[in-house]
């Protein structure tokens, strides 16, 4: 048990990131299908975290608050799935290094529990980093 | 009594099924039931009629808050923010048709813009790739009637292309495939053990972002050459198992997706897998093809090229096109701070664009025209909604396979709501009007 673990994040689609999209980013259950990072269980073990666990997951380029799920597509021991959207997107690399495209899959992040820490909802978490003032 | 309306398109993913029964009410303005579409493309039917749909577009107030403004006053505003603009940025096109699409490059030369698709974060690095050493590819139909070796390296179809399997690529009785899937081989390539991995007969567990090695190594093993004992987390064994899988077929396929165009070696992954199809024409015939993500993002490429030349990634601000991904791509363009303007449409940048690039957005004035709220129309300025393409509009689109499909209008959109083409087009005369262009 560990008070942080290092994986390798990788994003993608999962079919409920594709219901959630389309029935509304505004909800909650787009919250629900992609505001989560899915581990392995031995990697949830290493952390000494339950499953449904809030976890901050940082990287060098931010940090963001997700619930550790179990791997639905696992055994994947050191690689942990963010479902492509905006938390996913609070800590890739951005850098295209010249293509365009940045580095979606394949960032090197820290995972510790955070319990008390909220998971904010999609257009929340967005609005939040690019300090929009809401009414 | 309701009508049903048969061979209609589903404007989800690039697999654009052509077979989707919908019910609507007798008057034509209530869709009631989704029939034959995957659970994806049934929601994007069904959320159109939601009550709670905004139909009118909004305009951030200095406090925050939204304030209803008419269509006229939302393509003033566009119109303007493109006249006034050094470099404006026009992103998305990808949810919208090919009609609207070509209207916007209208537009996109008038204000002498940047624009781009969804290629830039989905096959962006594919289409470089492609302009290194070609494509050789094919249609579904083709794959459905001779396929008999199916390789998905890198995508996962079963979550984000949910009937291309059973439409296209595995279980279809095709002509020279009359057993379905027990005539195919179907080897899948993902680090994750993936719902489409759990179906192939063969599953390449490889080390992640190390796609380039794998794919060269099979270009060795056809070869017969030499080979260490691992490659990418791959045994010797196992690749020469596949080597001989791919060359034995009579007809294969290589789909690849986001695994390889986003990890690290991107377009140089690409290379190296149109390499190995080249290679293994010398043995049998083999054909590859990107697994398209939005619904009309080919078509999106298509019209660019068409009309500038590029299929993404365009740079008009000189008065003609220039393309240079890194330089005039929208992420690279977002977050070096270089846009002062950003224009959205069929598309959600503000959720699938890294959060640096995002911030870029919230920067600058800004228009997001999409029927849905979303992160985009969160941290935007104007957010004016339109009719569903697809489902309250019709219009050309293009499936992954490059085949042009057009998609039909299956309901009446609410009342006063305009299209993306009839919203494009009072921009476009606006826009005239203030440059003095004829």
């Amino acid at each position: 048990m560990a008070n942080s673990i290092s994986v390798n994040l990788i994003s993608g689609r999962t079919i409920q990131q594709g219901v959630a999209i389309e029935s509304g980013k505004e909800k909650p259950s787009y919250r629900t299908a992609c505001g989560i990072i899915e581990m392995d269980p031995s990697d949830l073990k290493k952390l000494g975290a339950w499953k449904s666990t809030n976890v901050k997951v940082t990287s060098d380029y931010g940090s963001v608050v997700v619930k550790a799920v179990e791997a639905t597509q696992g055994p994947h021991p050191g690689v942990a799935f963010i479902p492509m959207g905006p938390w996913a997107n609070s800590v890739i690399n951005p850098n295209t290094y010249s293509t365009g495209m940045p580095t979606f899959k394949g960032t090197p992040v820290k995972i510790e529990v955070a319990i008390n820490e909220p998971v904010l909802l999609g257009i929340e978490l967005v609005q939040k980093n690019c300090g929009v003032i809401v009414g | 009594m309701t009508k049903t309306i048969t061979d209609v398109i589903c404007p989800f993913c690039g697999t654009l099924c052509d077979d989707v029964e919908v019910v609507v009410s007798d008057d034509g303005k209530k869709l009631l039931e989704v029939a034959n579409a995957c659970v994806i493309g049934t929601e994007k039917f069904l959320h159109s009629q939601e009550p709670d749909r905004v139909t009118r577009p909004r305009l951030r107030q200095e406090d925050g808050s939204w304030k209803t403004v008419s269509y006229e006053e939302a393509a003033d505003y566009t119109a303007k923010m493109l006249a006034k603009a050094k470099k404006p940025l026009m992103y998305g096109w990808s949810s919208t048709n090919c009609e609207a699409q070509s209207i916007g490059n209208e537009i996109a030369e008038i204000a002498k813009s940047c624009c781009d698709n969804t290629a830039a974060v989905c096959h962006g690095t594919t289409l470089i790739a492609v302009q290194d050493i070609g494509l050789p590819s094919c249609t579904l139909g083709e794959i459905k009637n001779r396929a008999d070796r199916v390789i998905f390296w890198g995508c996962n179809p079963a979550h984000a292309h949910p009937r291309h399997m059973s439409r296209y690529s595995i279980f279809p009785r095709g002509f020279f495939t009359g057993k379905g899937q027990m005539s195919r081989k179907m080897v899948v390539v993902d680090p994750r053990c993936t719902d489409t991995a759990k179906m192939a007969d063969v599953h390449l567990q490889i080390q992640q972002g190390h796609d380039y090695e794998l794919l060269d190594a099979l270009r060795v093993a056809l070869k017969g050459e030499w080979l260490p004992d691992s490659v990418a987390g791959i045994p010797a064994e196992k690749i020469r198992e596949v080597a001989d899988i791919m060359k034995s077929g009579r007809f294969g396929i290589i789909f690849f997706g986001m695994g390889v165009t986003q990890s690290l070696s991107k377009n140089h992954n690409i290379d190296a897998a149109i390499a190995l199809t080249k290679d293994l024409n010398e043995h049998t015939k083999f054909s590859i093809m990107p697994m398209r993500g939005h619904y009309n993002v080919t078509g999106s490429g298509e019209v660019f090229a068409w009309q500038f030349g590029f299929p993404y990634s365009v740079d008009l601000t000189r008065g003609f096109a220039r393309y240079n991904p890194g330089d005039s791509s929208s992420v690279d363009l977002l977050t070096r701070g270089e846009v002062d303007a950003m224009f959205t449409i069929g598309s959600d940048p503000g959720a699938h664009f890294p959060i640096s690039a995002v911030k870029g957005i919230a920067k600058v004035d800004s228009v997001c025209i999409d029927p849905h709220m979303t992160p985009t129309s969160g941290v935007s300025k104007l957010h004016v909604p339109v009719a569903f393409n697809g489902v309250e509009c019709g219009g050309n689109c293009y499936r992954m396979d490059n085949v042009p499909i057009d998609c039909r209008k299956v309901v009446e959109p609410p009342e006063g709501m305009l299209t993306d083409q009839e919203f494009l087009t009072m921009v476009l005369d606006r826009l005239k009007k203030l440059k003095g262009v004829a």
